[in-house]
């Protein structure tokens, strides 16, 4: 006999409100006329983000770190807009808001540009959260508005100064801001209310256009969307040449080896499906255990999950 | 010595940073949307007991401290060390004053103390959570008073002052809790 702690830490409530979740997103998109799919969590490839580590399965190749290449993939065979809850897999990542295994749902509209998939994607959160539409800002205006400092051209040193806590010495502007962000900007952020933050700093841009702003720097079509200090949703109106795709995904590789980080080969099915042609389309991947905490009050996604990483 | 990187870092972890044993107290994952992950950690330096936060970019490693609890019997001072002794091993080892610390007020002979060692050396010495010590000084107190309101100051054979209600008397021994320096009660003789 062993005391091994088999309950789950997710309460009666918390398994109903998921079912209940999942029921009315279900509806959400059927309403729409929205497909849903289920694609593999187990598959060859991984990503090359060096921000997000995959769990390697000898044998097999990697957890999926998200649907997003395999949904591409249907999306570039024709399958017009399309939607999937999925279970979805980072190493390391634990935390309040993180588990090792959590679920997204995922989809993406042909056809939809940033503002469009934006307004949809706030429908469906005003819907769960019973909340009104959300405020919207650009990344480079609320960044402003809360440090006083412009992300794109504040010297390093002022970066370094605006933050709350002493850190590694050998951090460049990308790191830096998204601490900031995640420190300073995100606990600015009003609570209880729904904030799009769009239009990221190029070096963000990972699977989205870029485009130019005002000033002639390099903005991703790229936003999030958070509710009070937490963040629910990310997006892109999604980057369809493949040639520039190839390239990031080189410079990813550049980052790792950088980084002695282990070398991650570039999806050649996402790429051969790219160079087939993917519909001009928006995508979104939203976190639905961080939505249900927001719809329970939770603090932790221990409460929302049946069996968290280290009793699972 | 291993090293651990942040996703083994967990409370109570041993590790080495800027030169001196730390214990890990809390750990903080932070993750900006698709950015660079952190690991924001507060840690208490084992030498000087202070608390430390530091901000890792997750993946970094910091290496293991060779840090152990040992229990081991306090024996004497000699007014520079005081000295330890393993109860299994018989192996005895001074402790300086700096390991010692708060602990002093404390130390009795032949109590057995949590010493937690740092390259085998006493860096720091914990006293058991009660113990009985016999009060040297205390003003006598009003009889038929038991309410223990107030109570007065007592000093005991190990240098300590703690606050004991009004019918405690000197000559008789008390039991005290250690971590709020507290009177617990009266122990028979």
């Amino acid at each position: 006999m062993t005391d091994a702690p088999w309950r789950p830490t997710g309460s009666a409530r918390a398994l109903k409100a998921r079912a209940l979740l999942y029921a009315g997103i279900r509806a959400f998109f059927a309403e729409r006329d929205v497909l849903e799919v289920s694609t593999p969590v187990l598959a060859a490839h991984g990503v090359t983000d060096p921000h997000i580590p995959c769990i390697a399965v000898p044998g097999y190749g990697y957890l999926q770190s998200s649907p997003e290449y395999h949904m591409k993939r249907l999306l570039a065979a024709g399958s017009g807009p399309l939607y999937q809850i999925s279970h979805a897999f980072r190493d390391g990542e634990t935390g309040q808001r993180h588990n090792p295994e959590f679920t997204l749902l995922e989809w993406y509209r042909p056809g939809f540009d940033l503002q469009a998939l934006i307004n949809e994607t706030v429908a469906l959160l005003a819907l769960q959260l019973d909340q009104p539409p959300a405020q919207q800002h650009r990344f480079r205006d609320l960044f402003r508005a809360v440090t006083g400092l412009d992300p794109m051209r504040a010297p390093l040193t002022d970066l370094y100064r605006a933050s709350p806590d002493p850190l590694p010495d050998d951090l460049d502007r990308s790191a830096l801001v998204d601490y900031l962000m995640a420190t300073r900007v995100e606990s600015a952020l009003p609570t209880d209310t729904l904030t799009v933050v769009s239009h990221y700093p190029g070096w963000a841009a990972a699977l989205a256009r870029t485009s130019a702003d005002q000033d002639n720097e390099i903005v991703a079509e790229r936003f999030e969307i958070y509710f009070g200090a937490m963040e629910l949703a990310n997006g892109y109106h999604e980057l369809t040449d493949a040639a520039e795709q190839a390239r990031r995904f080189e410079a990813d590789q550049q980052r790792r080896d950088a980084a002695a980080q282990p070398g991650m080969r570039a999806d050649p099915y996402l790429l051969a499906a790219l160079a087939q042609g993917l519909p001009d389309c928006a995508g979104v991947a939203l976190g639905l255990d961080r939505l249900l905490m927001c719809q329970l009050g939770a603090t932790s996604i221990r409460e929302v999950l049946a069996f968290p990483g280290d009793i699972a | 010595m291993a090293s651990y990187s942040t996703n083994e870092f967990k409370s109570g972890l041993k590790v080495m940073l800027d030169g001196d044993p730390c214990a890990i107290v809390e750990n903080e994952f932070v993750k900006p949307g698709k950015g660079q992950a952190f690991n924001r950690v507060k840690l208490r330096n084992l030498r000087s007991g202070k608390i430390w936060e530091r901000t890792f970019k997750s993946g970094e490693s910091l290496e293991g401290a060779d840090v152990m609890d040992v229990e081991m019997q306090y024996l004497y001072t000699d007014g520079e060390f005081w000295h330890f002794m393993n109860p299994e091993s018989f192996e005895q080892l001074p402790a300086d004053e700096s390991a010692v610390r708060d602990a002093v007020q404390w130390l009795k002979e032949e109590d057995l103390c949590t010493v937690t060692l740092y390259n085998g050396a006493p860096l720091a010495v914990a006293p058991p959570n009660f113990v009985e010590l016999e009060i040297i000084e205390t003003d006598p107190g009003l009889k038929g008073d038991t309410a223990g309101t107030g109570g007065k100051p007592a000093k005991l054979s190990t240098g300590a002052t703690v606050r004991v209600p009004l019918f405690v008397q000197t000559g008789e021994v008390v039991k005290v809790d250690t971590r709020t320096g507290e009177y617990v009660n009266r122990v028979k003789g």
